[in-house]
């Protein structure tokens, strides 16, 4: 139902929030990219000099950027394999007839709902740590010395922990996606003589892509900006071998305080995760016609 | 009180004119139902008319004032919807309750008249049950009541049988005729079902493709018809429509003749034609006819009594008084 | 659709299933465990199971030594203050957008989704600055805002999906009924939406409580939320587990029963509709 009168008031309802967005978008943004362009340290007085693209050069000479770069990738493509592959068998799991479906679910979602912080301290601890951690003290029973995942493994450590945090988000959506196949078109294949693994290849898993694509898309949108568990379990270390790009630009702007150069880091995170968010924007387009 | 006229009114959808220039007036008191096929434009003209949806241009008056500008809110009509749009979260009372409470109408007064429609329409018993708990037919009385209560200068009604079951309809129908009589406020009901039309109008309005076909009394309609589209759409089952050598032999291009105003006969008769489908409704017989140079069969109504079976010849006689002729253009020919 | 599964393999579904899903689980419930033992018992070895003294010292101890009540209280400011903020932003814009679309609608929706795609890394320079200079670092007020800003994007979406599923029919009504558009929001509308409202709040006071970026790098001692007090475990003295087990149980109870509760709406909320 369109009016003036109505078209006007939708105008005013909506532009609160249009108003504020652009301003969050805008402001900070183009903040950053000016400050890219300056010499500026908070721990250092005197001016705030342009100079041109220093930072930038800067940046991507540092030998912790290529690390970080490379590291960011890993990070992603760690946890979207494990994630993901473990998202559809887990889905595919549950979906199965079993008893007491519904507490397995709650069980496979929990982590999902835990605090960052917490997920990576009780891991850091309470599992991973070679003198007090349950890891370690199982290797002892069997004879073995203990590892020392975060010092020895420190990536491969962090994919590990944010993946027992995702992998309940992919399974929750791939399981959505799943149990919304009509059962009655596997029905027929299966009468037309299609085995399992004939209806899985050809029914199932095509029907299940698009969720798939859904939960890659959306999950490395997140997973390029991991921070917490970087923070309270390795900070970046040893050296450099789990700083990611997101902790990289955190420890030039806040902890070297060289905001010019972490403004820098800042507009090459942003240029990088608008690759990915144009591939999201073109499968959501699809589907808000729905 | 109740009179609205609408003057040179349009209305397109970006480039899509769904309402050609309409000029229409409709009298106080009167019920007035627009009739048409899907698409002819008659509900997105009762929104016109609701202040739901802007013109693009033209007047619309309501009692002799211009309320082309004004909000829905404010024009004094009250409509009942095809869904019936009840509030689900309030109870029959507060549904009805719901427009004097936007009016600030003192208590009692809403009171009194909440007891009045309820009494009206059979809902006292239901009052304070929620829209959920009702069948089709008493939801379509509480929106009738809600709208009642406003106590306004027209109702408007789209399409309000669309939902209901054939029996009720009937019903309903018979309701709302009766509502008419007893509050003899402006009626305007939107319908695409020429039997509801022809039962409760005082006046017909015959749209299609944006543009009014006919005004008229439904006998008007009926009995004459302006041209070919009003012809096949009016009665039912529908006129016959001829063209070829019969509709000339009378001076038309196009003939129509009804189906009631066809005498059949097993052996004598000005045509003679083959029995195709026949339709035995008891009362009635309704014989498909094929007849040579004709592409389509002809309907004839018959007595319930006649017998005559798929195959048969039959001869058929037309009541030449009740013939219609309309020309190359589809327009009645006087 | 009912056909008899060969008990045998129901049985094997649900070992290998309930397994699995006690494996994933484990950590969770080891802690839980933790917070009542001794440090002790905490780190001995063989690990202890469930034959221990059970004891609530840690507890005690969390919310005596550390003002752990004030953190929690952060958290609960921040989420449901920024939850009402954005609901007061985001009411009036589904409104819009569900039932007076216009041709930019889409692709303002669109828009607005894709702020959320900013990674927060890129504009923290600013933020902080900004922040540092309008004397909002390390308060709750300034957290609460960006998490609006943050959020706003899936609060608008979230509603807009559940508006659209209300016949607009009766919102016209309610308007030939003599309602003000005040009246048609607050009377009609609203009541008719609150179970997508209540949705709404419920993952939007998940997603903030668990929001693990600006309320790191924004604040300190005064406005730390849950968040930021558990870092603070990062680099304990002397034997902590259990500590850290009770300050952990408290601070994701809550969150936990919320997310079990919500798990349509997570998925509702997260895929922008892409997945049903």
């Amino acid at each position: 139902m369109a009016t003036k009168a109505s078209r006007s008031a939708a105008r005013l309802m909506i532009s609160p929030s249009v108003l504020l967005l652009l301003g969050w978008m805008l402001i900070p943004l183009a903040l950053t990219v000016y400050f890219s362009f300056l010499r500026y340290n908070l721990l250092m007085p005197g001016g705030t000099p342009f100079v041109g693209l220093e930072n930038y050069e800067y940046f991507f000479t540092d030998p912790a950027f290529m690390a970080a770069i490379t590291n960011t990738l890993l990070l992603v493509v760690g946890v979207l394999v494990v994630s993901v592959g473990g998202g559809i068998l887990l889905a595919l799991l549950i979906d199965q007839p079993m008893w007491g479906q519904g507490i397995v679910r709650i069980l496979v979602i929990a982590p999902f709902f835990v605090m960052p912080t917490v997920s990576a301290l009780v891991w850091k601890n309470m599992f991973l740590n070679p003198v007090n951690g349950l890891f370690a003290h199982l290797a002892n029973s069997l004879g073995l010395q203990p590892y020392d995942f975060l010092s020895q493994a420190p990536l491969l450590s962090i994919i590990g922990i944010v993946s027992w945090q995702w992998l309940p988000f992919a399974t929750l959506i791939l399981l959505t996606a799943l149990q919304s196949l009509d059962s009655e078109r596997l029905e027929a294949a299966e009468m037309d003589g299609a085995g399992s693994f004939a209806r899985f290849r050809f029914m199932v898993l095509p029907h299940m892509s698009r969720a798939i694509t859904v939960v890659i898309l959306i999950e490395t949108i997140f997973l390029l900006s991991i921070f917490a568990e970087i923070l309270v379990t390795t900070n970046g270390g040893p050296g450099n071998a789990s700083t990611n790009l997101t902790y990289l630009v955190y420890a030039q702007s806040l902890l070297q305080f060289d905001v010019g150069l972490g403004s820098a880091g800042g507009v090459v995170a942003i240029i990088l995760a608008n690759i990915v968010a144009i591939f999201l924007m073109r499968m959501i387009g699809k589907n808000l016609d729905a | 009180m109740g009179s609205i006229t609408l003057e040179q009114v349009t209305k397109s959808f970006g480039d899509v004119d769904v309402i050609r220039p309409i000029d229409l007036t409709i009298e106080d008191g009167e019920f007035v139902v627009f009739v048409g096929p899907s698409g002819c434009g008659k509900s997105t003209l009762l929104r016109l008319i609701a202040g739901l949806e802007d013109t693009t241009s033209g007047r619309i008056v309501i009692d002799g004032k211009d309320a082309t500008e004004v909000p829905p809110a404010k024009r004094g009509l009250a409509m009942v919807f095809q869904s019936y749009a009840l509030y689900p979260h309030m109870t029959v009372r507060k549904n009805i309750a719901f427009p004097m409470r936007m009016a600030k109408m003192d208590k009692a007064e809403q009171n009194r008249r909440i007891e009045n429609a309820a009494a009206v329409l059979n809902l006292t018993d239901y009052l304070d049950r929620r829209p959920g708990q009702l069948s089709g037919g008493q939801r379509q009385r509480v929106a009738i009541g809600r709208a009642i209560v406003r106590e306004p200068a027209a109702f408007l009604f789209d399409e309000p049988l669309s939902n209901l079951d054939a029996a009720l309809r009937v019903g309903m129908r018979m309701e709302i005729s009766e509502l008419h009589t007893r509050l003899k406020t402006t009626m305007v009901y939107v319908t695409h079902d020429q039997v509801e039309a022809m039962t409760m109008a005082d006046k017909i309005v015959v749209l299609h493709d944006g543009i009014i076909e006919q005004v008229g009394s439904p006998l008007d309609l009926y009995r004459e018809p302006r041209n070919v589209f009003v012809a096949g759409f009016i009665g039912s089952p529908k006129m016959n429509l001829l063209q070829g050598e019969e509709a000339q032999k009378r001076g038309a291009h196009t003939m129509g003749i009804r189906p009631e105003h066809i005498a059949a006969s097993p052996t004598t008769g000005t045509w003679q034609g083959t029995v195709g489908l026949s339709e035995h409704l008891g009362s009635d017989t309704f014989f498909h006819v094929a007849m040579p140079g004709l592409t389509e069969p002809l309907t004839v109504r018959a007595d319930g009594e006649v017998s005559l079976h798929h195959g048969d010849t039959i001869f058929l006689t037309p009541d030449e008084t009740r013939i219609h002729r309309f020309d190359s253009a589809g327009n009645r020919m006087t | 659709m009912a056909r008899a599964v060969r008990p045998g393999r129901k049985a094997l579904n649900t070992a290998i299933a309930w397994t699995i899903a006690a494996m994933i689980f484990f950590p969770i419930l080891w802690t839980v465990l933790t917070s009542f033992k001794s440090e002790a018992t905490a780190i001995a070895d063989p690990p202890v199971f469930l034959f221990f003294d059970w004891t609530l010292e840690n507890y005690e101890t969390v919310q005596q030594r550390s003002n752990y009540a004030r953190h929690f209280w952060n958290s609960v400011v921040i989420s449901v203050g920024s939850t009402i903020l954005g609901l007061m932003l985001a009411i009036p814009a589904a409104w819009s957008m569900a039932f007076v679309p216009s041709k930019h609608t889409k692709n303002i929706l669109m828009w607005m989704l894709s702020t959320k795609m900013l990674p927060p890394v890129g504009v923290l320079v600013p933020m902080y600055l900004l922040f540092r200079d309008f004397g909002l670092l390390d308060t709750r007020t300034g957290l609460v805002i960006v998490l609006t800003l943050i959020n706003l994007p899936i609060i608008v979406w979230m509603l807009y999906t559940y508006f659209r599923e209300i016949p607009g029919e009766i919102l016209e009504a309610a308007r030939m009924d003599g309602a003000s558009l005040k009246s048609e929001v607050l009377y009609v509308l609203l009541p008719m939406a609150v179970p997508g409202i209540a949705s709404t709040m419920l993952l939007n006071i998940i997603l903030a409580w668990n929001e693990a970026f600006w309320t790191l790098t924004l604040t300190a001692a005064k406005a730390a939320p849950l968040t930021a007090f558990i870092a603070s475990y990062s680099s304990p003295e002397g034997l902590f587990y259990a500590k850290l087990s009770a300050a952990s149980t408290m601070a994701i109870a809550p969150i936990l029963i919320m997310g079990w509760f919500s798990q349509k709406q997570l998925v509702r909320g997260l895929t922008f509709g892409a997945v049903k």
